[in-house]
């Protein structure tokens, strides 16, 4: 455990950070403890989920942006824009004043994420009659990451195929290119839902590099072009945005967008415990006749990640609404076109959570020692230690991370036996808590 | 390590319990996927058949460095046949068990496609006592 840091895109700031421990309790793979007062992570294991910074009462927990100012560094600033993006306004505001005020605030080209959509949609077809079934899509970045680290058994399952915004942001760069656009000149920007998708072009996973230049938080952007939309009148909006995505196109990053429209037995799974009890599940039982399973870290998918503002229920009516209208197949200029080899991915590298050592022998060893601790701590997962529950703990101490003195009760036990004086037991829960939690106010 | 698990005839709802339970452990231990999903199609396999079959059992699975034991000893009908058992499609499994998705006659030729050895012992009347071995390096 070391920094203060996130390895992607979140950052807990020790400064705002009031160590109320709720963050601990709600990460999925038990990433974080509080040490001095202040939380703290195993970057290894962060899965970029945002669960902690749902939990977080006081915005310790940030998701860091890359400046909007560098949008300028490039002649050509392209912005692609997901569906959610609209499907966050009000829809007394329409299409036309939130792309002319995007044009305003700075970007030259707009380009809908979900453009490759059809296309995908289709090479998925093709994909999962070739591969091992079932076929588990590989859209949602904190589920891959999931995978990767909790659920290495399920990689081989894990879709090889980019998702809509590398494949749309690939073929815009491709465009400019062969327009004779230098390279150099071409900023390429995606608004996110989440820290997920800001870890994924960080950090891709599937061994290719991604084209996009920055990533912008939905919530930052929506204010900026919020506040230029009450600025323009209505006589101003001189922007005739024809949105010619398909149906499924919009519908694509809602609950069901993905397994609705794909050919075969799917299965549609949102929500962190929902997606935790149902792969463990599917790891135990050999006889899944699914052929594609959608499965998305957030409760209602994109329009409830930490990024999106609007209620995720309101947004989702909106973006039903707005597919409602919308053509079963996208009508796109003739220009646009997608090829195979522009929407693979490569392989999926396990990054499974060392729990205990990498050498079996010694593992073995030392889970056999925290099952001995865990049988002497109470079992009541209170987290006055530090850690998110008794097994954590136990865990901890194995690895040397942390010691049993840490649990309250063995405290008291210790002060009891005279092993632990009032003053080092005093100083055990300041160096988990700090100092400041024990000063009279 | 050992484990010990307790396995009632009949408990369908619950079948598959020791074999997710040695599952998150050897995930744990950091052990192969490749690895665990064998011992975890084994285990299963086996203990379904003392639900489906016998009154009860036990299960004790042992791991070290070398190899994953398990141990499946249960109180039952025992296999007069066990070659004929071994036969990929044999099935003794009521039309009731079968109704459950359970009795393919797929049990034991699966135990044995995913383990390194595997030893079964059976009395007619009594009940049947497997050993189940993957290796793990």
């Amino acid at each position: 455990m070391k920094g203060e840091a996130f390895q992607h895109a979140l950052k807990i700031e020790h400064d705002v950070c009031i160590g109320c421990s709720r963050c601990i309790r709600v990460c999925p793979t038990e990433a974080l403890r509080v040490r001095q007062g202040k939380a703290q992570l195993y970057p290894d294991w962060c899965i970029d989920c945002g669960e902690c910074y749902r939990a977080c009462p006081t915005r310790a927990i940030v998701v860091e942006s890359d400046d909007f100012n560098k949008i300028f560094s490039y002649k050509h600033r392209v912005l692609l824009i997901p569906c959610l993006f609209t499907g966050q306004f009000p829809q007394t505001i329409s299409e036309d004043d939130i792309y002319h005020a995007l044009y305003q605030i700075g970007f030259t080209q707009i380009v809908e994420v979900e453009t490759s959509v059809d296309f995908l949609a289709e090479s998925i077809d093709q994909y999962i009659e070739n591969n091992p079934k079932p076929t588990i899509s590989s859209f949602c970045p904190a589920i891959v990451r999931l995978i990767q680290v909790n659920y290495p058994s399920l990689i081989d399952n894990l879709m090889h195929l980019k998702a809509p915004v590398d494949i749309t942001a690939e073929y815009c760069k491709k465009q400019l290119l062969q327009k004779g656009v230098d390279e150099n000149d071409i900023g390429i920007f995606y608004i996110t839902p989440c820290a997920a998708k800001i870890a994924a072009v960080r950090a891709p996973v599937g061994e290719y590099g991604t084209v996009i230049t920055s990533v912008l938080n939905m919530d930052d952007l929506y204010n900026k072009t919020y506040h230029q939309i009450k600025q323009n009148k209505a006589s101003d909006i001189q922007c005739k945005h024809t949105s010619e995505l398909s149906d499924k196109s919009i519908r694509w990053t809602l609950t069901n967008g993905e397994a609705g429209n794909i050919k075969g037995r799917c299965l549609a799974i949102d929500g962190m415990d929902n997606v935790i009890e149902f792969l463990d599940k599917l790891e135990d039982e050999d006889t899944c006749n699914f052929d594609f399973l959608e499965i998305r870290a957030c409760d209602e998918s994109c329009p409830g990640g930490i990024l999106a503002l609007g209620n995720r229920f309101l947004a989702v009516e909106h973006m039903k609404h707005m597919a409602e209208k919308a053509p079963a197949v996208s009508q796109l200029p003739s220009e646009f076109s997608f090829t195979y080899d522009m929407i693979k991915a490569g392989n999926i590298e396990e990054r499974s959570m060392v729990k205990y050592d990498k050498d079996i022998g010694k593992a073995i060893e030392k889970m056999e020692r925290a099952k001995k601790l865990r049988r002497q701590l109470p079992n009541i997962d209170c987290g006055a230690c530090g850690a998110p529950s008794c097994e954590a703990l136990s865990d901890d101490v194995v690895r040397g991370e942390s010691k049993i003195s840490y649990c309250i009760f063995i405290q008291k036990q210790q002060e009891q036996s005279g092993d632990l004086s009032n003053e080092q037991s005093f100083e055990i829960m300041e160096e988990i808590w700090g100092k400041h939690k024990f000063r009279r106010k | 390590m050992v484990l010990n698990y307790h396995i009632e005839g009949g408990d369908f709802a619950n079948a598959g319990t020791a074999s997710s339970q040695i599952k998150k452990t050897l995930k744990q231990l950091s052990v192969p996927p490749v690895i665990i999903k064998r011992v975890v199609v084994a285990l299963y396999e086996a203990e379904v058949n003392i639900v489906a079959h016998a009154y009860k059992g036990e299960i004790v699975v042992s791991i070290d460095p070398e190899r994953i034991q398990m141990i499946l000893d249960d109180e039952g009908p025992g296999i007069a046949d066990i070659s004929l058992a071994m036969q990929k499609g044999y099935s003794t499994a009521s039309e009731e068990v079968r109704q459950m998705g359970f009795g393919a006659g797929m049990g034991l030729p699966n135990i044995s496609e995913n383990a390194d050895s595997l030893n079964i012992q059976s009395k007619v009347g009594k009940g049947t006592k497997l050993e189940i071995i993957v290796k793990l390096s």
